[in-house]
């Protein structure tokens, strides 16, 4: 799931465990309300603790690069960990310049 | 090549269970000594496979969706993915990329991900009585004889 932590304007989401297509919404959820109540200029989403994600933590990316673009604010994608490298690159997500 | 084991796994189509599914597939592989990296590379693929069941086969209602896998003495695993659901017009359009029906938040990756992290993946479909996807894999030290 997630831990949110927002300070100086940025928006923190630490991910953790596994990530899916039952999951995503609930993540989704808490992280776009947190966005809406503090307007951040940067949302970073850490996924260091992510064991397991498959196209859903995708989906989970770019709707949050679209929601916090909506909101004027950047998205950064840092400490995805060897395992998910492989489903990062094929996603793409390199190429909305978001990975850190 | 001679097939060493088999299982048939039967559940309805709740997304909480795609997380069941994709553990349930991992552990019945474990024979085969998988690598961290192989492990990885199957659930995930089953994870999409039985996500496409559970969001697309049965939109407005729930079903069940069968998992059949079987391993060969020489390493190789055929996991097959059934649901009796509304099956897919095009194969084709459906496997293309980033496409996708769904207005969730899907990225559209499903099959592509499948394809890449698989060694083969077939689809069968018919409208109105669903889908079967097979995916193959060969587990290189199993291959090998190592076990």
């Amino acid at each position: 799931m997630v831990n949110i932590t927002y300070k100086n304007g940025v928006v923190t989401a630490s991910l953790y465990g596994e990530i899916d297509h039952h999951i995503a919404p609930q993540i989704r959820g808490d992280i776009d309300a947190q966005c809406e109540r503090s307007r951040p200029s940067r949302l970073v989403l850490d996924f260091g603790k992510v064991g397991f994600m498959d196209s859903s933590g995708i989906g989970l990316v770019m709707g949050r690069y679209r929601m916090i673009s909506l909101l004027g604010g950047k998205l950064e994608v840092v400490n995805v960990p060897p395992n998910l490298q492989k489903i990062f690159v094929l996603s793409g997500l390199e190429n909305l310049g978001v990975m850190k | 090549m001679k097939t060493i084991n088999e299982m048939k796994l039967s559940f309805i189509s709740k997304s909480a269970n795609e997380s069941f599914a994709r553990s349930a597939v991992a552990a019945f592989l474990l024979p085969l000594d998988p690598t961290v990296a192989e492990i990885a590379d199957v659930k995930t693929a089953v994870s999409e496979a039985v996500t496409n069941a559970v969001v697309h086969a049965y939109p407005d209602t729930f079903g069940t969706v069968t998992i059949e896998a079987k391993l060969t003495d020489k390493g190789h695993a055929v996991i097959k993915i059934r649901d009796r659901g509304v099956g897919i017009p095009d194969i084709k359009q459906a496997m293309e990329p980033l496409y996708t029906t769904s207005t969730d938040e899907r990225a559209g990756l499903g099959f592509a991900v499948m394809q890449s992290f698989m060694d083969n993946v077939k689809v069968r479909s018919t409208v109105g009585k669903g889908t079967t996807v097979t995916l193959e894999k060969n587990f290189i030290r199993a291959a090998y004889g190592q076990k």
